[in-house]
């Protein structure tokens, strides 16, 4: 085991997270059971009284979950020092495999959080708490996801032998290596490009679109057009967008630009991308809510706000990613 | 005139079904219009802070309706109940109950703190509520400072200070002389003649004697008794 | 707006209780000094570890004869030196020795040609037979200076006297300090050791990408030896001394967890006053939410200032005072131990690791306990 202190951190952190995460889920548990509105009783207004104290638990839990999947990153890029064959945060993943399930627990919790977060928000804005039980039922299933994510996280960092020589992106982000990151490595440049823009140019569009219009569908579109500007994005980030970071043609690895070298520069890359997606989502996510009579308002009010923030995020994203390939002094003439 | 508030069948048990259970209020109606000054008279026990403490929307009641201003807010959650107590009441209370160690403006400016008011507008507010009621001068003193006018002065103040349209006192008088008290009436009507609703409890007969008091409810155990008109 | 407005209502509140909270901040800063003084010292030595490898060699080849270091044939180093990419290759003569006089061990090394890298702090280095010069080190263990004799006992247990011609730098004290340097003949004839064998080989490389290459054909062409890399050797330190900061801030966790009983502790044994003052902020507009808010902002409010008081004070302790409590633990046993300035370095993520470790246990003891403060029922400021 390699006593580290950022190992350390994350460990002891994700452990009282979810404890906190634990207890909460219990007292969410006592919400759903006896949860009556109509009832004035003593009860009532303290499983009220609860719902604060859950939400309080939840907020820190992801702000902790936000913060912990930035010091895993610089972690498992800081440690790989410490295996042979490791140059970056894909080498000490590689060191021992759970480290990938780990890293996409991470970002899945924090999907997952965040969206709840965002469902308490607007539950709270109703008079009836009507989305009451099935909110706590979430809690329950983001208690285990953290459960799960820790898991990953123990098993990961425990596992890690630094006598195993490990393989690190060179040989997994080649155009020869087989699977998903050779695939992505090995992507023709001009087309990937092309699809890029064309995605990013297309997904505000239809948030612009979702924006002057009331329709259903548009906001079901620009959810899943934000889950597919996601994908495109990390591919275009494999395929072309590193090369001209690193300024070299066959340094595909989506990691390294977590490094001082290159200015931390991923960290506002991928911060404003998982950013600009989540807020994607969160149309076509609270579209069926609008049923829910003392929900809707709040969620039509809410919409415009959403929209803005993801076209924003994604502008951003957009132009950091760019700015190298634009203006840079690096040129992939005959690629 | 229309009505502001209005309560039916209202009722409110401490610890039910518990040894030490209370039954501090039952089956209580009253209806309270725009711009009418209220007293709630009785001893203590007899459900009168209760009452008025959930017209305030300080709480809920286990049955019964309570309507504000032409809002339901007898099964609202609490934070809805208290963007209404924000927004429509201003209290004063038996002991003033202000911050210690901490200046007068400060304290007339509490309730504004929680609310999207910008620093500049809030101190603004204040002032004016300070310099209305002759106590300007005292603004950045520690309120544990001031003589008891003072510091009724000063929960005045903060009472106003969202410019709620029904004032609640709860005893308001309890700790103060004869001059105090006068000067705290006439406050009251003032803040009458300019359109407030005004609902007081109190077993002070100085208060529920005075000329600007339009209608007495008489309370005893938790109980509506009688409503007169004065 | 109005959460700057809450800010300024926690500041307040925090001000209007001085002696309570700097207690909570004198405590909470004093635990998060001593895991920051882990943290740094522990980074600041492996960064002078690091620093100083640069100019070791990129190779280092051992013999080994049934699993144990053995010396080396100093002919090996002409082969090596012939291997397309090897810079150079010299055979090193030094060894250990244990002096009863001050308990400690000694590092006697031979030369032919000055040392690189180092510098004497007065004198000159050894020329001719019965001559040396002394690491600060020896010099302090055993009261000696240039001009002095340093009589040492050698493998045949008899003593042998060199004039010392002159001491070392104290900044290259990490490397030079148990030193005592010679001339090459000297030292052979101290040790006994055959002529045609050396300690080992220092070998250089030109590319530094053909480290891991090279090795592999020394290995082959010798398979009784053991080449070691400079990577290696780093890679090493790097593992040790996360070990020993990780166990020391394991150990000190324990010091963490006390910390934030007593935050719980202190959290919910809110004084009647502060109770009531939630029940009027209440009573006049504030609601649960609010409430949380403000006490969220008092327990950032400490936890920066802690945070901040303590950072400050590792600093002081770790680059000032040379941590005088820690470093026993942290830089190992031995009794010659050199005194050097560890220069002053931290970085963001260090910070950011002790946040993780100090901020979030307090944050998460006091969630609970300001719950309950914070769902004071303003009807009973009606009744007081």
């Amino acid at each position: 085991m390699i006593l580290h202190p950022g190992i350390l951190a994350l460990i002891i952190g994700s452990t009282i997270v979810f404890v906190m995460m634990l207890y909460a889920s219990i007292e969410g548990i006592r919400i759903i059971s006896g949860w009556d509105f109509q009832s004035s009783s003593e009860k009532q207004l303290d499983l009220e009284r609860r719902t604060y104290l859950i939400s309080s638990i939840i907020k820190y839990a992801l702000g902790f979950e936000v913060l912990s999947t930035l010091l895993f990153i610089y972690t498992v890029d800081d440690i790989h020092t410490l295996f042979v064959g490791a140059m970056c945060a894909t080498g000490s993943l590689n060191a021992n495999p759970i480290g990938w399930y780990a890293l996409y627990s991470k970002i899945f919790v924090f999907f997952c959080a965040s969206l709840w977060i965002m469902l308490n928000n607007l539950d709270q804005k109703a008079e009836d708490f009507p989305l009451i039980r099935p909110k706590y039922a979430a809690l329950i299933f983001i208690t285990i996801l953290i459960g799960l994510d820790l898991f990953f996280e123990m098993r990961y960092f425990l596992g890690l032998n630094p006598e195993v020589i490990t393989s690190c992106c060179g040989s997994l982000f080649s155009d020869t290596s087989s699977g998903i990151a050779g695939e992505l490595s090995s992507l023709s440049m001009r087309p990937m490009m092309g699809t890029f823009y064309l995605a990013v140019v297309i997904f505000i569009a239809a948030a612009v679109l979702c924006m002057k219009s009331q329709a259903a569908f548009l906001r079901y579109v620009v959810s899943f057009l934000s889950i597919v500007l996601l994908g495109i994005s990390i591919a275009a980030m494999i395929s072309f967008i590193s090369l001209y970071i690193y300024e070299m043609p066959s340094h595909h690895c989506p990691f390294d630009i977590f490094q001082k070298d290159y200015h931390f520069i991923g960290y506002p890359i991928y911060i404003s991308l998982f950013c600009g997606v989540f807020f994607g989502l969160l149309p076509g996510f609270f579209q069926p809510l609008k049923k829910i009579i003392s929900l809707r308002d709040t969620i039509m009010l809410s919409e415009k706000k959403w929209l803005l923030l993801s076209i924003l995020f994604i502008m951003i994203f957009t132009a950091i990613s760019s700015w190298p390939v634009v203006f840079g002094n690096f040129t992939m003439q005959g690629y | 005139m229309e009505s502001l508030i209005w309560t039916e069948n209202v009722t409110k048990i401490y610890n039910p079904r518990k040894p030490d259970e209370i039954r501090a209020l039952e089956d209580a109606s009253l209806n309270i219009e725009r711009g009418e000054v209220v007293v709630l008279k009785g001893p203590s026990g007899s459900g009168k802070t209760t009452l008025l403490s959930l017209i305030g929307c300080m709480g809920r009641p286990t049955s019964g309706r309570i309507v504000v201003d032409g809002k339901d807010v007898a099964k609202l959650p609490e934070r809805f109940l208290t963007l209404i107590r924000r927004r429509t009441f201003g209290f004063i209370f038996q002991q003033f109950n202000l911050i210690r160690n901490v200046s007068v403006l400060e304290n007339v400016l509490l309730p504004l703190y929680p609310v999207e008011i910008s620093f500049a507008d809030m101190r603004g507010r204040g002032e004016k509520i300070l310099e209305d009621l002759g106590i300007s001068d005292k603004m950045q003193m520690k309120v544990n400072k001031l003589s008891g006018g003072e510091q009724q002065r000063v929960a005045i103040a903060r009472a106003l200070i969202n410019g709620p349209e029904i004032i609640i006192a709860d005893e308001p008088t309890a700790h103060l002389d004869r001059k105090l008290s006068t000067d705290l009436l006439r406050i009251l009507e003032d803040l009458n003649i300019t359109g407030k609703t005004i609902v007081i409890a109190t077993h002070d007969p100085f208060v529920y004697d005075h000329p600007f008091i339009k209608r007495i409810v008489e309370m005893r155990d938790g109980r509506i008794q009688d409503i007169k008109l004065t | 707006m109005r959460h700057l407005k809450i800010l300024e209502y926690a500041l307040s509140s925090l001000l209007r209780r001085k002696y309570r909270n700097i207690s909570l901040i004198a405590v909470y800063a004093l635990t998060i000094g001593i895991l920051a003084s882990v943290l740094f010292l522990t980074y600041s030595l492996k960064l002078e570890a690091t620093r100083i490898l640069i100019d070791a060699p990129d190779i280092i080849i051992q013999r080994l004869s049934a699993g144990r270091h053995d010396l080396i044939p100093s002919e090996y180093a002409g082969t090596i030196r012939d291997i397309p990419g090897v810079g150079s290759a010299e055979p090193r003569y030094w060894g250990y020795y244990y002096d009863s006089l001050s308990h400690s061990n000694y590092t006697l090394i031979g030369i032919d040609t000055n040392l690189p890298g180092l510098s004497l702090l007065e004198g000159r280095m050894p020329s001719d037979a019965g001559e040396c010069a002394i690491g600060a080190g020896v010099g302090q263990a055993r009261i000696v200076g240039p001009g002095d004799t340093l009589t040492l006992l050698n493998s045949r247990d008899t003593g042998v006297e060199f004039h010392i011609t002159g001491t070392f730098r104290s900044e290259s004290n990490i490397l030079t300090n148990d030193l005592v340097v010679m001339t090459k003949k000297d030292l052979l004839h101290f040790f006994d050791l055959p002529a045609d064998r050396s300690t080992d080989i220092a070998v250089t490389v030109h590319n530094p990408d053909e480290i891991a290459t090279i090795a592999g054909k020394i290995k082959k062409a010798y398979p009784d030896t053991r080449p070691i890399t400079k990577s290696e050797i780093i890679r090493t330190y790097d593992a040790v001394f996360n070990w020993r900061s990780g166990m020391m801030l394991t150990v000190f966790s324990s010091a963490l967890i006390a910390f934030c009983i007593l935050a719980w502790d202190k959290a919910t044994g809110i004084s009647a006053e502060e109770k009531h003052e939630i029940g009027i902020l209440k009573a006049i507009g504030w609601d649960t939410a609010d409430i949380l808010e403000l006490k969220f902002w008092e327990g950032i409010v400490i936890s920066l200032t802690s945070f901040l008081l303590g950072l400050l004070a590792a600093f002081i302790h770790v680059f000032f005072l040379n941590a005088t409590i820690l470093s026993p633990v942290i830089k190992g046993w031995s009794v010659l131990f050199p005194s050097f300035r560890l220069t002053p370095y931290i970085d963001i993520y260090q910070i950011f690791v002790l946040a993780f470790l100090t901020i979030i246990p307090y944050v998460a003891s006091t969630i609970i306990p300001s719950w309950k403060t914070a769902i004071t029922d303003p009807e009973n400021v009606m009744r007081s």
